[in-house]
């Protein structure tokens, strides 16, 4: 495929049987057998219907759930340059013990992913290292420094999906605008961090009740929602392309659906941390609950919520966010900003809303995937003749974040210590079986 | 109580026994001879990453009263300018098994992660613009000396309340004591939010005379630079408490050190009204009171002279 990059393997031989077969799009929603033959979905019958042929593996996975592969467009694996919190082995078996089949990694290395020999070098080591398949944006700026393009076109060709400074927000309206002229040649989504750095101010966490007690200096919701409508407003004036990365404020939920309504070229994402957390938690002043944007309010996760239902939203992404452990052993104000989200993902929203009843699985489902079509990749299906990328889920099977350790180098998870229902029992990407659950044997066998 | 991290370990019964205490260590500060033997053999360890006058020798004076061997540990003449972590520094002064550490720090939190790290009592004394327990410890022991009892006493805290730790563990100790808080300040200074703590707002001293307590905040200079306030000239007209302000019945108080024509004007903190003296004195008792609460006190782990929570037992000693 096309702007995706990874190791490979060999192409797998499976019969899945009698799973429940769970994907929106392919109109699948119950028990079946699931045929897959070098790397391919090669039938899919009713539970029982399919034999296995000769050195197939047979999947005995009634009671579990298959459903399509997960896609991730906003990862951090830290390399080139910070081999210390991630890199593409680490985070690519993060991404396949969540489910994920394919992720986006972000451009904010050291050096930055700002010309075409870095990214060159970078989708070179995928094709030795990454376990399931990666792609890659570059940089808005070079240097994510806000004051000139990178060589968008060369860049593109060299095999970017698209453009981010994430981390930091193009500050200046001038130079997304030229960013958007110029992506009428190159092509490639720009997906923007927003926020507002004169608003954002020094700030550390959401500025609201907790950050007043804790006398924390405060990221107001406006940081985010203004920058969101100016650069709607810049998007639908030069009929440019924009997504919203790590959408955490009901005022920017508000202003992506006025724009999209207004029939501008925008889309938004949400991570599964501002959709199960909030700023109470960061009262503990425990620095996995730090990143930006920060946890906000409750109003803010319920109009997240809203967003994902009503299709404001496209998609879940993690900003999967690895830090070292002695990074983050800090004070809070002095810690970096992340979470990692990779192994969480799927089992933190499940647990947190599905099984609630809030969101249902198939809508989980569809979230977990929407994000490759933004991206121009395809859309990972269970349907006979796609590549397998696939998820075999334990819904009932429940964990501890962190208790057994995590794939990622990095453990500075939210999430961690909590117990989540849904267990990833197994992970086929691009045809290739990329994760299995160490105790999970019993019922992959 | 094995450690003071925040006043929200305290509820009211445990802040009146601390000020008891205090008091008792009061009448020992009369005499000739200050000492008593209470933590005799026992380390404390002073770890201070900020300038502090005040704070830092009256919880010296306090631990040596106390008969402790005592460390002082400051940023600028230890490791930690090294580049040495938070972390490694508390490994490493833990090695000296400690009884109690005292942390200073610019960082919301850091006295919680110390004691995450130690088995030795950990008190904080200010994390960041958080919390200043013994502060607010030592401001209600000077209220509750001049006036008896907190119950249903109206006290502004005037100021930079967003930058001040003070101002945060004050108004949670004085709500816990029976006191009714309003802040006010430049809007600019007031966090977003802050009523949550069971407070009132005000942005205007209008209704200043309603109070019975005015508590004024240090406006420092470099909140003029970061563009807080225009100018010291116009904060100094709008909230700087003076004679045309300060009303006879009421009485004022300052954590120092006091910027003198900035947010007090010197005629009033050399005045009879003014208790700025009086909460320094408090400081050396209060302090005295909160490492024997933590190590000797009824609660604490290893009582040193296994006496319980009673004044004149610490007295006689």
């Amino acid at each position: 495929m096309r702007g995706l990059f990874h190791a490979g393997g060999r192409p797998a031989d499976l019969l899945i049987r009698g799973a429940h077969a769970l994907d929106p799009r392919a109109g699948l929603d119950g028990p079946a057998d699931v045929l897959v033959r070098g790397g391919e979905i090669a039938e899919i019958g009713a539970p029982g219907a399919l034999a296995a042929p000769d050195g197939a593996e047979v999947v005995e996975a009634e009671g579990l759930h298959l459903l399509p592969g997960f896609v991730d467009p906003h990862v951090h694996f830290r390399t080139p340059g910070q081999e210390h919190k991630e890199d593409l082995a680490t985070g690519t078996a993060a991404a396949a013990a969540g489910g994920f089949t394919a992720v986006i990694a972000m451009p904010n290395t050291s050096p930055t992913v700002d010309d075409a020999l870095v990214l060159r070098a970078l989708t070179a080591a995928a094709e030795q290292q990454a376990r399931v398949p990666v792609g890659f944006l570059a940089a808005v700026t070079r240097g994510l420094r806000g004051e000139e393009l990178t060589e968008m076109a060369e860049l593109r060709d060299a095999g970017a999906l698209g453009f981010t400074d994430d981390g930091r927000p193009v500050a200046s309206a001038g130079m997304l605008r030229r960013a958007l002229q110029y992506q009428r040649l190159c092509g490639g989504v720009i997906a923007l961090h927003e926020e507002d750095p004169t608003l954002s101010g020094s700030g550390v966490m959401h500025e609201g009740e907790v950050a007043a007690r804790l006398g924390l200096a405060g990221i107001p919701s406006i940081s985010e929602a203004t920058f969101v409508a100016r650069d709607a407003m810049i998007a639908a004036y030069e009929g440019g392309r924009v997504h919203f990365q790590h959408l955490s404020a009901a005022e920017s939920v508000e202003a992506l659906a006025r724009w999209k309504a207004a029939g501008a070229n925008v889309s938004g994402e949400a991570s599964p941390h501002h959709l199960c957390l909030t700023d109470e938690a960061v009262r503990s002043l425990e620095t996995r609950f730090k990143m930006n944007p920060p946890l906000r309010s409750e109003a803010d996760r319920q109009a997240l919520i809203a967003g994902l239902k009503d299709g404001t939203i496209a998609c879940i992404a993690t900003d999967h966010a690895p830090h070292a452990r002695h990074e983050k052993e800090v004070p809070f104000e002095e810690a970096p900003m992340g979470t990692t989200g990779l192994e969480t993902a799927f089992a933190s929203v499940y647990t947190e809303l599905v099984r609630p009843g809030v969101l249902s699985l198939p809508l989980l489902v569809e979230k977990l995937t929407a994000g490759a079509e933004l991206f121009d990749l395809p859309t990972p299906r269970i349907a006979v003749g796609r590549p397998a990328d696939l998820a075999l889920v334990d819904l009932e099977a429940t964990w501890v974040v962190g208790e057994r350790g995590y794939a990622s180098r990095s453990e500075n998870c939210c999430f961690h210590g909590r117990t989540l229902h849904g267990v990833v029992r197994m992970t086929v990407a691009a045809g290739v079986v990329a994760h299995r659950a160490p105790v999970g044997a019993e019922a992959a066998a | 109580m094995k450690h003071l991290l925040s006043i929200d370990d305290l509820d009211r019964a445990g802040i009146e026994r601390i000020l008891d205490r205090a008091a008792s260590f009061a009448e020992v500060a009369g005499r000739p001879i200050k000492k008593v033997p209470t933590l005799r053999g026992r380390t404390v360890v002073n770890l201070f990453y900020e300038a502090s006058t005040r704070t830092s020798s009256s919880f010296e004076l306090a631990a040596k009263r106390l008969s402790a061997d005592l460390v002082s540990v400051r940023a600028a003449t230890s490791s930690v300018t090294k580049g040495e972590s938070l972390k490694d520094t508390i490994q490493t002064l833990t090695a000296y098994d400690p009884a109690a550490i005292v942390i200073r720090s610019p960082h919301a939190g850091a006295a919680e992660l110390v004691a995450r790290w130690t088995d030795a009592a950990v008190v904080n004394a200010g994390d960041g613009k958080h919390e200043h327990p013994t502060q607010a410890l030592l401001d209600v022991y000077t209220l509750r000396r001049r006036l008896g009892s907190l119950d249903g006493v109206r006290i502004w805290i005037v100021g930079d309340v967003l930058h001040s730790r003070v101002a945060r563990s004050d108004v949670l100790a004085f709500t816990r004591m029976g006191a009714q808080v309003t802040l006010s300040g430049p809007p600019t200074l007031i966090p977003r939010g802050i009523e949550a703590l069971g407070c009132a707002v005000e942005p205007t001293l209008d209704r200043l005379g309603e109070a019975d307590v005015v508590y004024v905040l240090r406006m420092q200079h470099e909140r003029m630079e970061q563009a807080y306030v225009p100018s010291l000239r116009e904060y100094a007209m709008r909230y700087q408490i003076n004679r045309a302000r300060l009303q006879p019945h009421q009485l004022l108080m300052h954590p120092g050190p006091v910027n003198r024509g900035v947010e007090l004007s010197g005629d009033v903190i050399d005045s009879p009204q003014a208790l700025i003296a009086e909460q320094v004195e408090a400081g050396v008792v209060v302090r005295m009171a909160v490492l024997y609460e933590l190590l000797a006190g009824a609660g604490a782990g290893a009582a040193a002279d296994g006496a319980p929570a009673a004044r004149k037992e610490a007295v006689a000693a």
